[in-house]
């Protein structure tokens, strides 16, 4: 460990879907020491899966504490403090008392599939899409905010005479960490508001008349910012003092930790999931090939950056799935052991469609399905099946994004778990036929939330600054005939169609 | 028949009581099945308790077959497991060194590199991994050589080919070089391998401290040597990595 006794430092705190974690970083973007607890999952029933705001604001507390003391830093050394959260999940809570009237409801949640297919009435989920850049699915905040006022008793009455709050992740750490029911401010920032399903992209404010669609009331919503400013400072707790300046939601801090911040440049993170997301520039561009429109991020007063997001639901998961349900590997990693002992994928295609198509198909009526089956397959070519999915599922992503935006990526930046994975990344390089590059620091998530704290306080002057932090870790190049790949992906698409429909009438 | 060992049989013989029928047994049962005094029995299973063969249930005091016998059948740890362990270590070292980070098992005759991670400045680099280094000239590949045994023979099988004009070709010269790699802990290459080219490493240990493979750096000379040999700050990160690595692997499967 270096002496860290006259140094100047940044905490990043990441509220995630499964822990909190707290980093903090240096001044060349290096991990000085992370803490990191988990939280409980509650699945109240099928579908429905829930967190306890209150455990998480004690455990966010409980990281940030033990960070700073891996650290062996003192709060005088943190300059500020930025925020990255799980998107979209939803909660209200009592201004006055602070407590939460429900659990927050989770991302995942389904449990306002029926009321989305209602709130679409006769145009259908993309109804809010102009406005919005986003589908109407369960995802996304706004009807989960309608579902709680609707469903719990009285909550409505409350929220209408000004006594609740509403807030994302980001806005419930935020009001807490400054303070809480003593003047804690109650603010999101452009890219947790882009996916309320509430904020209106032209204008970044909340959209009256979605609001009014939608029975929300303008009363517990938080004021929007940018991504990267003061909010407040910390009252109370390790980090007395401390400025507040920054807070993005996940897959937007990767996108800003990667240094994404010209336009065509784009990072894919490559865990349990997969998000793939573009800087697209100051323009919002509206897509037509199944993908969402959102902020990428927004500092201080400068204009608004928006990116194009696609999103793959099952990637990492399909390995665990190899793993614990097939029992055909010991660990996630060796799916690649068992990959590399076989040459191809022995005309074996998995498209692995478990809770239905995602980007860009949106088919819930999809199954997952093995196809091209003969004897000669064997597990090892479905364990490269199971790689190729992830790959030839990021292509689709990459052509649809070329489709919307007319851009072409030129490079890949990844990052998350899956990218220890030598074999899937040279496959991603090859079936795009582009460079796929992996950044130095794996953390890309608390980075992204890091520089933009510290880029509100000075701490780094400006965005080339922080470009110059980047390295590169590694770069896979693509090395495939294209006649080769062409009909490869012909193999997939046909696998893909055998997926639709599987789901009928009967079900 | 050749002499054989009693308190071996004997121990054979609890573990065997122990793999069969009833799974957990308290000590008289243990003790009257296999013929010898309570005394004896508990000394046999408090070393075996120790080696993790056999432990004992807090509450009942019963005792059963103990972990590590699982793993002993099962001990081979994959490649690809020990690049996911090391990446953030990995990329730490790149960063801290300024050097490109290496990771290597022994594989046929040679050193398979399994992860590479680039030096961290804007020069092109490619990716070597699955690339093969030698041996008996590498510093990753004396590490081995020093610390597996199975390495060990490979590189005497193997011989000592002249790479450069450094590097050590008699057998003697290499045994001595190998017991300083194994009293001092890490092992360096200048110019044995490549020219101007030199590398540190250190092994990379699993819980019960075999070794599974070597970490390094590798830069040039000007760089990674001063005036008094390699630059310690460089071997002190690359033994540093190397332990948190090995400290990972000690923490079972994920
Ligand atoms: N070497 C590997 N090869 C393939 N998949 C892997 C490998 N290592 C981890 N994974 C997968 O990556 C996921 C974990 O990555 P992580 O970034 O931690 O995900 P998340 O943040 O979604 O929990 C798991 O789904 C796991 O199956």
């Amino acid at each position: 460990m270096p002496d860290t006794a006259d140094r100047e430092y940044i905490a990043a705190i990441d509220q995630g879907t499964t822990s909190s974690r707290c980093i903090v970083f240096d001044h060349d973007g290096r991990v000085v020491s992370v803490d990191q607890k988990e939280h409980e999952q509650i699945f109240p029933k099928p579908g429905w899966v829930e967190h306890d705001a209150l455990e998480i604001w004690a455990n966010v507390q409980e990281v940030v504490a033990g960070a700073l003391e891996k650290a062996k830093i003192t709060k005088d050394q943190v300059k500020a403090i930025g925020i990255t959260n799980q998107r979209e999940t939803t909660l209200l809570w009592d201004k006055n008392t602070g407590v939460p009237v429900h659990h927050a409801i989770v991302w995942q949640d389904t449990r306002t599939d029926a009321l989305c297919r209602m709130l679409g009435r006769n145009v259908g989920q993309d109804r809010f899409r102009r406005q919005t850049g986003l589908p109407l699915s369960s995802y996304f905040a706004g009807p989960k905010i309608r579902w709680l006022l609707d469903n719990v008793e009285g909550l409505r009455e409350r929220a209408e005479r000004g006594e609740l709050l509403f807030g994302t992740m980001d806005s419930w750490v935020i009001w807490n960490l400054t303070g809480g029911v003593n003047g804690g401010v109650h603010v999101t920032d452009v890219t947790n508001a882009s996916r309320t399903m509430l904020m209106n992209l032209r204008t970044l404010a909340w959209d009256e008349s979605i609001l009014a669609s939608m029975e929300v009331p303008a009363a517990v919503l938080p004021e929007i910012r940018s991504s990267s400013e003061i909010y407040g400072t910390a009252k109370g707790g390790v980090l007395d003092g401390v400025p507040v300046a920054s807070a993005l939601g996940d897959q937007q801090a990767a996108l800003f930790g990667q240094t994404c911040y010209s336009v065509g440049e784009g990072k894919s993170t490559y865990g349990t999931g997969t998000f793939l997301l573009m800087n697209t520039g100051t323009e919002a561009i509206n897509s037509y090939a199944g993908l969402v429109t959102t902020v990428g991020y927004r500092i201080g007063d400068q204009q608004p950056v928006f990116a194009l997001e696609g999103s793959i639901a099952v990637t990492g998961a399909l390995v665990q799935w190899m793993r614990d349900q097939m029992g055909l590997i010991k660990s996630a990693a060796e799916i690649e052991t068992l990959a590399l002992s076989v040459e191809d994928n022995g005309g074996a295609y998995f498209v692995p469609a478990f809770s239905g198509l995602f980007a860009p198909y949106w088919r819930a009526d999809a199954r997952g399905v093995i196809a091209g089956l003969t004897r000669y397959v064997t597990k090892a070519h479905l364990a490269r099946a199971v790689l190729e999915a992830t790959a030839w599922q990021t292509r689709e992503i990459v052509d649809a994004m070329k489709k919307d935006s007319g851009m072409e990526l030129t490079t890949l930046k990844v990052d998350g778990g899956m990218t220890s994975n030598n074999l899937l990344m040279q496959s991603i390089s090859d079936f795009l036929d582009v460079p796929v590059v992996r950044p130095m620091v794996s953390e890309t998530t608390c980075l992204g939330a890091a520089y933009a704290a510290g880029l509100a306080v000075g701490f780094w002057s400006d965005v080339e600054d922080l470009r110059r932090n980047w390295r590169r870790a590694a770069e896979w190049t693509p090395d495939m005939d294209p006649a080769e790949r062409d009909k490869e992906y012909q193999f997939w698409l046909k696998a893909v169609q055998r997926t639709m429909g599987w789901l009928g009438e009967e079900s | 028949m050749a002499r054989t060992i009693q308190s071996l049989e004997r121990a054979a013989a609890v573990l065997r009581l122990l793999a069969g029928g009833e799974r957990r047994l308290g000590l008289s049962d243990i003790a009257s099945s296999i013929g010898l005094a309570k005394g004896t029995t508990h000394g046999l299973l408090r070393t075996l308790q120790q080696e993790g063969f056999v432990e004992q249930d807090p509450h009942s005091g019963k005792y059963q077959l103990g972990a590590e016998l699982l793993r002993l059948g099962n001990s081979y740890l994959d490649v690809h497991e020990l690049r996911a362990r090391a990446l953030v270590w990995t990329d730490d070292l790149a960063r801290s060194s300024g050097e490109s980070a290496y990771l290597g098992v022994l594989h046929q005759q040679g050193v398979l590199i399994v992860h590479h991670v680039f030096r961290p400045d804007d020069s092109r680099q490619v990716l070597e991994v699955g690339a093969m280094q030698p041996l008996h000239s590498t510093a990753l590949g004396k590490v081995l050589a020093a610390f597996d045994p199975v390495a060990h023979n490979e590189a005497l099988e193997t011989g000592f080919e002249a790479i450069t004009e450094r590097t050590v070709t008699e057998p003697a010269d290499f045994e001595a070089l190998l017991d300083d790699v194994r009293a001092r802990g890490w092992a360096s290459d200048v110019g044995e391998t490549w020219e101007g080219v030199a590398s540190v490493a250190a092994p990379i240990l699993d819980r019960r401290k075999v070794p599974v493979g070597a970490v390094g750096i590798t830069g040039a000379e000007e760089r990674m040597l001063g005036p008094e040999g390699l630059h310690q700050r460089l071997v002190a990160a690359v033994r540093d990595c190397a332990r948190s690595v090995s400290r990972d692997l000690g923490a079972g499967r994920f």
